[in-house]
């Protein structure tokens, strides 16, 4: 017998569920999977660029020498084999940790659902970014936290209006558990944490007792400039919880992450991780290893910063060919998404529905918000795609993008809606999350 | 029993809507001893159901293609009976400007409107009228895509300035849309089964300023009371007013009549679903269980009428 009829279990769900919600733009993302529709929508790093070669090697040798090991559970902390790879991953971005600290995770996102469980009460207070990862959403709803998001400007986070929402927060007696953030080439606005801010990030979570998750995806697809330092190797690990992944610089589908928090976290944290699954896959941490010994895993990242540069670039000259000059964008210098933000009259959930009847699909805005903000604005992927779809879906959003602000002008009687804005802005004046579109181009075109 | 190939899913907004009702349709003529055959539909429909030979179709679509007539005209064609409504009143109850006329036409109550295509604004300089239509509309005002079944691309206009961003987005899902005063009030559905009005359903938001989607569709967002607390009177002329436009319209089998009802005890009809959704959330079937219908006899009962409609 069957039995999909919800009204049979209904009575036996647990309150958390109420807000484990399905969606209207949920829906509509269910659409964006068809096979014709151009979807800058995922977060996919390309996968069709590692080697067949290379996984075949590492697959044998593993059958040749572990085959045993690899077919067994494993210790729930990772093996350390797998935190040596891990030691060598954060020592390029100038970390160290000690491998007591580190726990090896099935992905980061369970890193976000380990920390969560550990210090979230229902209606205790979760900082995070506004916007903010649209996949920590969820996990925040299903443990009923109470999330405050703090506003980005184009150097990440305003750890300015952080702390006066921590003065805030403090006067209605309530103390937050964790600040949240991606301070490199941030999920999704694409921006990056300045190393002033990342200072008094630091200063403020030893000044108030405050726990830091750094969620860090992104920080080895820098595509230039000179990295600065993760808040993890600023504060030496007392308020800093460090999520660090295999996901983007080798492989989403190993489901290999890990997280370092001061000992009495992470022995917490250990607990909470035995209980969802005992351990993380060995048979995925030993093919880490493995690949980890062939010793050309830095060759890989740099290839795959090769060609996401390039898609960015790609992304960035659509953007500036195809979309209005009242849409602005964010020009990220690493990660894998460009934050674009439309005049405030667009409801980019319901241009979303209008972009899927020409095929392409993109994150609404509000997927990154808890409190409805967000409407205006989208996320773009540009790892996921070659250049040429990244082309043609840029073009097609750019083309439902003119036709609405077109329609917004006629409607209000003003076929130009917004002055273009100054060319002589200076993103440092901006200071926004975004910058000039009319800026861009002219510097590109060498004037305006 | 009888071979029924269940139609669900396409590529219409209401996909996952239209898959859950779909899945719960399945199970229910399983159970009723039918030999099921699911088909998502895709640009390969025709091929499978020629492949499928069912006796019946089952239209579990919701939104354009399913329910506004292009499906069931392809079922006319394959000469495949089906169940629901058929061409002509999926036509006029997906349209709600056609609809609305129609009410008008016949002297049934609706909210005033007003309709507009994209091209009038954009070729007629439309624009022009929209201070016309704000004097003789009261805010606030609600601004819909003509041809959207569920709420989505519905916006509120609370000031002048709202409507033309309310505009933008109501033309994100169709070419048409139509600006209708705001009726405040109690949200109701009708159901009608075989020409029958089932007991009325009132739609309660639990914390939302506007019954809308997501609400719709998900339990803990909106509560439903069925029978809805009504005098005796109302009840009545709701089921009546329900079954008039079942019968101007045209509807076969089963439909959904959505009214609002103001605080002077004024009846108003928004629209009419030619294929209201089947989910466990879902409106109908709470009303059939109310009036003693389970799930899987309503579906038994839709699957009879298709039937019964076909030429022998």
């Amino acid at each position: 017998m069957k039995a999909r009829d919800l009204e049979r279990y209904a009575g036996l769900f647990a309150s958390r569920t109420r807000v484990m919600k399905s969606s209207a733009m949920r829906d509509l993302m269910a659409i964006t999977a068809r096979p014709e529709v151009i979807s800058l929508a995922g977060g996919l790093p390309d996968t069709s660029t590692f080697p067949p070669d290379t996984f075949a090697a590492v697959a044998t040798r593993i059958a040749a020498e572990e085959c045993a090991k690899a077919l067994q559970y494993g210790p729930t902390e990772g093996l350390g084999e797998t935190k040596e790879c891990i030691a060598q991953v954060m020592e390029a971005e100038g970390m160290r940790a000690d491998p007591q600290d580190v726990i090896v995770t099935t992905g980061g996102q369970q890193v976000l659902d380990l920390v969560t469980k550990t210090l979230i009460d229902p209606g205790d207070v979760v900082i995070a970014e506004g916007p903010t990862y649209p996949g920590a959403v969820p996990v925040f709803s299903s443990y009923q936290a109470d999330v405050v998001q703090i506003d980005m400007d184009a150097e990440g986070m305003r750890v300015d209006l952080l702390e006066e929402t921590l003065d805030r927060l403090e006067r209605d007696g309530r103390r937050p558990k964790f600040v949240y953030t991606v301070p490199s080439f941030q999920n999704p606005a694409g921006v990056t944490l300045s190393l002033p801010r990342r200072r008094r990030l630091v200063e403020v979570a030893h000044e108030r007792e405050l726990l830091v998750l750094e969620d860090n995806p992104y920080g080895l697809l820098r595509y230039e400039g000179e990295p600065p330092p993760p808040l993890y190797s600023l504060d030496g690990g007392v308020y800093v919880m460090y999520l660090g992944t295999f996901s983007k610089i080798l492989s989403p589908g190993i489901r290999l992450g890990w997280v370092v928090a001061p000992p009495p976290v992470i022995e917490k944290i250990n607990l909470g991780k035995q209980a969802a699954d005992l351990c993380t896959s060995t048979l995925s941490q030993l093919m880490v290893r493995a690949y980890f010994e062939q010793g050309r895993w830095r060759d890989y990242v740099d290839s795959l910063v090769e060609l996401y540069r390039s898609r960015r670039d790609t992304m960035l000259d659509a953007l500036a060919d195809h979309f209005p000059p009242q849409a602005e964008w964010t020009r990220p210098g690493g990660g894998l998404f460009i934050w674009a933000t439309l005049p405030e009259f667009i409801d980019t959930t319901d241009l979303l529905a209008r972009a899927l009847r020409d095929n392409v699909a993109f994150v609404p805005g509000e997927a990154a918000f808890l409190d409805g903000r967000g409407r205006s604005s989208m996320r773009l992927n540009f790892s996921g795609c070659d250049e040429q779809q990244i082309r043609e879906g840029v073009r097609r959003i750019g083309e439902v993008v003119t036709e609405q602000v077109a329609l917004y002008g006629t409607l209000t009687g003003r076929e130009r809606p917004a002055a273009p804005q100054a060319d002589s802005r200076e993103p440092e004046l901006a200071r926004v999350l975004r910058l000039p579109r009319r800026a861009e181009r002219a510097r590109r075109a060498g004037g305006p | 029993m009888s071979r029924v190939s269940v139609l669900k899913g396409g590529r219409s907004l209401e996909r996952q809507v239209s898959l859950r009702s779909g899945a719960r349709v399945e199970d229910a003529l399983e159970r009723l001893g039918h030999q099921v055959v699911a088909i998502d539909v895709d640009l390969d429909l025709i091929a499978r159901l020629r492949e499928a030979r069912p006796d019946l179709a089952f239209v579990a679509l919701h939104g354009p293609d399913g329910e506004d007539g292009t499906v069931q005209e392809l079922l006319e064609i394959l000469g495949i009976p089906y169940t629901g409504s058929g061409v002509l009143a999926c036509v006029r109850a997906m349209d709600k400007v056609l609809t609305k006329h129609l009410l008008l036409e016949a002297g049934l109550p609706t909210p005033e409107f007003f309709a507009f295509s994209q091209t009038a604004f954009r070729d007629l300089g439309a624009a022009d009228a929209l201070g016309a239509i704000e004097e003789r509309l009261d805010f606030p005002i609600v601004v819909k895509p003509a041809g959207q079944g569920s709420a989505l691309g519905i916006k509120f206009a609370r000031t002048a300035a709202d409507v033309p961003a309310a505009l933008v987005a109501a033309f994100s899902y169709d070419s048409r849309v139509l600006l209708e005063r705001h009726v405040e009030g109690r949200d109701l559905g009708v159901s009608l089964l075989a020409g029958e009005p089932l007991p009325v359903v009132e739609a309660v938001p639990r914390d939302e300023d506007f019954y809308d989607f997501e609400a719709r569709y998900e339990i803990g967002r909106t509560d439903f009371l069925c029978p809805a607390e009504l005098p005796a009177a109302v009840t009545e002329r709701a089921q009546e007013l329900a079954l008039r436009v079942f019968e101007l319209l045209g509807l076969y089998g089963f439909a959904r009549v959505d009214l609002m009802l103001d605080s002077a005890g004024e009846l108003y009809v928004l629209e009419a679903n030619s294929i209201p959704g089947l989910t466990d959330t879902s409106l109908l079937p709470q009303a059939a269980e109310a009036a003693g219908i389970g799930f899987d006899e309503l579906v038994g009962r839709m699957l009879e009428l298709a039937a019964a409609r076909a030429p022998a």
